[in-house]
């Protein structure tokens, strides 16, 4: 058949056109949008970057407080040997706060995952369906959202706490539970716009399916923010973790460096003058937090279409052509 | 050919492809804030109010009304996108009003539509090629992959889309309107279905293309034997495309007929108003002033009797009269003499008009303090003598000032009845009525319709 | 008398490469009380057109060129300056008529910021009874001056919103496609009312439309715009009579009417306004394409009863290259590449 010699096989790199289409408006930013986001990006890669190689980067373990049998002095200035000092139980700071990268990493991705895994599918099927689902569903998760996120957690954390124990999995399960919510509701009240688009009509007229609907039409169409939301509440989560550190609730010392808990240690510490127990991991939560907000706002500005704004090149207008006399005469 | 088609009972070969009786689609309005807070509902609006229909195999029905009319929502129930309230209709002799979502699906395959917007009839996110081949793969009919896009591509060349692989790769964005239009018809076209429902399919692009559409469209009924049904607010385009027309109105059926019947002879007021408002490219006429006043009412509470009454010329005793006929007609009164300085006065006489707006063929006015029963007559006689061949006087049965209040009964409403005259079937009481019973539709109305809300 | 003269105006909107060239040197007058449709495609600048006038440009877009309104160039005034204009000098009326009212505000505050706006001397009863009467010739009953925009339909919104301009008698009323979302028999309600501007508030009329059928009804005179040039202007009749130029020809053909007999479409789609072809911007789906027309941009030629077309085929002969007139030879234009 003449068509059949002519179809090109399928493009070779699936979903090319697809990384294309996601990447064009990144690189269309310009101003302050791409300001934050490459500053974004910078900084996140660079913890994440000490948080995946933090065995290799930090020169001793998160609980190591001696070498060979030596224990390392207590409270030590930061120096060549401990280049943030140490702390009262002789850890070495520096180790502590590169763990602590990894620790946050492995809670944050932990939550989102969760996080997302449940919001986005109840949230789709709630605006998709509608009905007794939906109210029902929205009780639940506005009543989940009234709740302050960080005392929610709290709760979450210290019920867990005296059963399963205050491991990562626990922290990553308290922080979850307060971003369900945010998922669900996004994607619902995407969905319930989308689900009035003609093509999602076109869809259930061709027969499909509710799930094929919301799979194929539906679910590429809501996920855009997404993304976004994802990398705010990452902030975020790093804030909460550190919160329920800070306030006994979260990973106990054992269990892995955690910032917020090594923070508030610190505070004893500081009205004695000893300021680099604290102030390092304080430190590396406002420049994580602060990372990953701008690159959350940043990814905000490119992809939300309300907020882009569009780059218009100068316009410089051509002189007009050889009409003019004409245009002269006739005027007369 | 289906499993069921062959178990069902042989048809004979007139018989309709589509048989509606009596369809009715209503949907509840959901009220003001306090409403919804106790979860009440304001309202029903009678979307498709009664509509008998056939649609015959091979031919092109038009259903043309203004926005309002019900005719998306007809074409929706057909397509089992909305439940129908009652009535039956019958796909190829099978009863689908009321069918199950699971047994739809199966006849989804020869019921297929075009919608209006091509903007956003194709998913954003899904490519030409993956738009088209997802039915195939919906109805589990190709599955390798290969052969789906060997058969996207055969049916995009067919609808003009051509060479294909341009296309099979982009998305809806980098397409002009026409062309997803005809990329919507092509994925409408590739489960090779029995009847097309058509809503508005040219009415988004420009003038230069729908002609292209329009053409194709005919031509793909000619190769692939469809039936459609063309939902269209233009009678212009229609005249083109149709091989019968209904004229639609308030959620009924006002005219059927043969196009060239209805083109040449259109009997209906309203189907001879529609056809006179379509701008005309001949400067020679000017724009027409004798429309029908007003806009498609709310058809949650449409106008007793017919329901194009109010905006009806020709409009007379049992066409339903009632209370908000008069409001209207005083309205359009005070608007005629607006800035000027008695009609303060007038309207202060009058008062609240609110109540008028409760449909009631039986009206009884108070006066306001300090005036009589006898002004407000007068008011209404003046009003009267000004345009006394204003249709609205014609139901007025009886008009007088009775101690301080002022009454006026209107004649009975009846509705009228979709009859033949003349190749055509018209619902309106100028045709098909006896003489005898319009000069005297006093008490014994045929119909029982209600005769108000009160 | 013209109220308005547009010269050479050209407006261009910018993006990341080279600008879009929306109206493209285009020259206009509109005569005082003067209905004048300006019909055109989608994408043909004839909305830009409208908006180039009244200064309402989006970020982004540039104008240069003339719009004198009483001497004045309103290309280059500051939005202060034309604010002050738009209203009690130039009115305007949009296509959708239910997202440009304020849900909050009743029919009676609109009409009095209005005019508070623009005639901050007059007093209540002036304002009031000034408002009534122009709702009332647009066929909006005082008993409802105090209702909420969503108490209407659409087609009274319209005519609050044409009364909402006209209250401020303005010199020209700008409407861009007023009757496209409304149904065919509003739609002839309303044209009426547009067509009577003139007898009633002797103002005159920018009707942009893309409906032939309404300018052969509504208008005095017609400008056809194609890929941002007027290609040709003239009184309705004589163009409609014996249309100069061949995309007006293929344009009345292709409009479908209810005396239509065949259908007809013109091949091919609307040039990319960014890099427009070269010579006469119709040129590739020209029927009467002649070499010249590929090459150098038609010069405009008067014609006679105030016509003018932008035309190689109405010359002039000395702007044609020996061998000009000789048919172009053209790629055909396939079945799909349609707007």
């Amino acid at each position: 058949m003449a068509v059949a010699a002519r179809v090109p096989p399928r493009a070779r790199r699936r979903g090319g056109p697809w990384l294309r289409r996601l990447w064009s408006p990144v690189g269309a930013t310009q101003g302050l949008a791409r300001v934050m986001l490459v500053a974004g990006f910078v900084t996140t890669l660079f913890f994440l970057v000490i948080a995946i190689f933090a065995r290799w980067i930090a020169p001793y373990g998160y609980t190591q407080y001696e070498v060979h049998g030596v224990r390392f002095a207590e409270l030590t200035h930061p120096s060549g040997a401990h280049l943030f000092g140490t702390t009262v139980e002789s850890d070495d700071v520096l180790s502590r706060v590169i763990w602590g990268a990894q620790t946050e990493l492995k809670v944050v991705v932990l939550s989102l995952v969760l996080a997302l895994a449940v919001g986005v599918p109840l949230g789709l099927l709630s605006g998709y369906f509608g009905s007794v689902l939906d109210r029902g569903l929205v009780l639940v998760m506005d009543a989940l959202f009234a709740f302050p996120p960080l005392l929610l957690a709290i709760v979450i954390a210290f019920l867990l706490g005296s059963t399963v124990g205050s491991g990562i999995f626990t922290a990553a399960f308290a922080i979850t539970v307060t971003y369900v919510p945010q998922y669900f509701r996004v994607v619902r009240n995407h969905v319930i716009s989308v689900r009035e688009e003609p093509y999602v009509d076109a869809a259930r007229a061709l027969g499909a399916r509710p799930l094929t609907v919301i799979r194929k039409y539906v679910f590429f169409n809501v996920v855009q923010n997404v993304p976004v939301i994802a990398t705010l509440n990452a902030a975020d989560a790093i804030l909460t973790l550190a919160g329920l550190g800070f306030l006994g609730y979260g990973i106990q010392p054992t269990q892995g460096a955690e910032w917020g808990y090594d923070v508030q240690r610190g505070l004893s510490d500081a009205t004695n003058g000893i300021w680099w127990t604290g102030v390092f991991p304080g430190v590396a939560i406002v420049v994580l937090v602060t990372g990953i907000t701008l690159l959350g706002e940043g990814l905000n500005e490119t992809i939300n279409p309300v907020l882009r704004r569009r780059r218009f090149g100068r316009i410089l207008f051509d002189p007009l052509g050889s009409a003019e006399a004409l245009v002269e005469e006739q005027s007369l | 050919m289906r499993p069921e088609a062959i178990v069902d009972p042989p048809e004979p070969a007139a018989a309709p492809l589509v048989s509606i009786r009596d369809l009715q689609t209503h949907y509840s309005i959901r009220g003001n804030f306090a409403e919804r807070l106790v979860g009440r509902e304001a309202g029903v609006v009678h979307a498709v109010d009664g509509v008998t229909l056939d649609i015959r195999r091979g031919e092109v029905l038009g259903l043309v009304g203004e926005s309002g009319s019900g005719k998306t929502t007809l074409g929706r129930t057909l397509l089992g996108l909305v439940p129908a309230t009652g009535g039956s209709v019958r796909f190829d002799g099978q009863e689908i009003a009321g069918l199950p979502e699971r047994r739809m699906r199966e006849l989804r395959r020869q019921i297929q539509v075009v919608f209006q917007d091509p903007h956003a009839s194709l998913n954003p996110a899904m490519t030409i090629g993956q738009a088209v081949g997802h039915p195939l793969q919906i109805h589990g009919i190709e599955r390798n992959r290969a052969r789906l896009r060997l058969r996207v591509a055969e049916v995009l060349e067919r609808v003009g889309l051509a060479p294909a692989e341009q296309y099979l790769d982009k998305y809806p964005t980098d397409l002009s309107g026409g062309q997803k239009q005809r990329a919507v018809i092509a994925r409408a076209l590739i489960l090779d279905p029995v009847l097309l429902v058509a809503d508005e399919p040219v009415s988004m692009l420009d003038m230069s293309v729908r002609a292209k559409i329009l053409e194709l469209m005919l031509a793909l009924k000619r190769d692939f034997d469809l039936t459609y049904l063309y939902i269209t607010h233009d009678l212009a385009t229609a005249r083109f495309f149709c091989d019968r027309i209904a004229i639609m109105y308030l959620g009924r059926i006002v005219e059927i007929g043969p196009a060239p019947a209805i083109y040449a002879d259109p009997k209906h007021p309203y189907t001879r108003a529609l056809l006179r408002a379509i701008p005309e490219p001949d400067p020679e006429r000017a724009v027409p002033r004798d429309l029908p006043r007003g806009e498609v009412p709310d058809a949650a509470q449409p106008p007793l009797g017919c329901h194009f009454h109010p905006r009806c010329p020709l409009a007379f005793e049992p066409c339903g009269w009632e209370s908000r006929d008069l409001r209207e007609l005083l309205e359009a009164h005070w608007a005629r003499l607006a800035g000027e300085p008695d009609v303060e006065e007038e309207q202060a006489l009058f008062g609240d008009l609110a109540p008028l707006g409760r449909p009631s063929t039986e009206v009884r006015l108070a006066a306001p303090r300090g005036r009589s029963a006898e002004e407000m007559l007068a008011l209404l006689e003046r009003i009267r003598r000004e345009a006394s061949d204003e249709p609205f006087w014609r139901g007025v049965r009886r008009l007088e000032a009775v101690d301080g209040h002022l009454e006026l009964d209107f004649h009975e409403p009846q509705s009228p009845q979709l009859a033949a005259s003349g190749g055509v079937a018209v619902e309106c009481h100028l045709y098909g009525m006896s003489t005898a019973s319009v000069a005297q539709p006093n008490r014994d109305s045929p119909t029982g319709e209600p005769s108000s809300g009160s | 008398m013209s109220v308005l003269d547009v010269r050479r105006l050209r407006v261009f909107y910018g993006t990341p490469g080279r600008p879009v060239r929306a109206v493209d040197d285009v020259s206009l007058q509109i005569g005082e009380g003067e209905v004048l449709g300006l019909v055109g495609e989608s994408g043909s600048g004839k909305s830009t057109l409208g908006r180039g006038i009244l200064g309402l440009l989006p970020e982004g877009a540039r104008a240069d060129g003339e719009v004198l309104y009483g001497g004045r160039n309103l290309v280059g005034l500051s939005q202060k300056e034309l604010r002050r204009l738009r209203g009690p000098d130039l009115g305007l009326v949009f296509q959708e008529p239910m997202t440009r009212l304020n849900p909050l505000l009743r029919i009676s505050d609109h009409f009095r910021e209005t005019l508070k706006q623009h005639e901050p001397r007059l007093s209540d009863d002036e304002r009031r009874r000034r408002s009534l009467e122009t709702l009332g010739r647009m066929g909006i009953p005082p008993t409802r001056f105090r209702q909420y925009p969503h108490e209407f339909s659409g087609g009274m919104r319209q005519r609050i919103m044409i009364a909402l301009a006209l209250v401020l008698r303005p010199k020209l009323l700008v409407a861009d496609e007023p009757t496209t979302s409304l149904d065919v028999i509003v739609e002839g309600q309303i044209l009426a009312l547009l067509a009577d501007l003139k007898r009633n508030f002797d103002t005159a009329l920018l009707l942009i439309t893309h409906n032939l059928g309404i300018v052969a009804e509504a208008c005095d005179r017609m400008a056809v715009m194609y890929a941002g040039k007027i290609v040709e202007e003239g009184p309705v009749r004589d163009v409609f009579a014996d249309a100069a130029h061949p995309y007006t020809r293929e344009l009345l053909r292709s409009t479908i009417s209810l005396e239509t007999t065949e259908l007809h479409s013109i091949p091919g789609a609307p040039p990319d306004l960014i890099d427009p072809p070269p010579g006469c911007r119709f040129h590739p789906r020209c029927p009467h394409a002649m070499r010249v027309c590929a090459e150098r941009l038609p010069e405009e030629q008067r014609l006679e009863g105030g016509r003018r077309v932008q035309c190689w085929l109405h010359g002039p002969a000395r702007g044609i290259p020996a061998g000009g007139e000789l048919p172009l030879q053209r790629q055909t234009i396939g079945v799909a590449d349609e707007a």
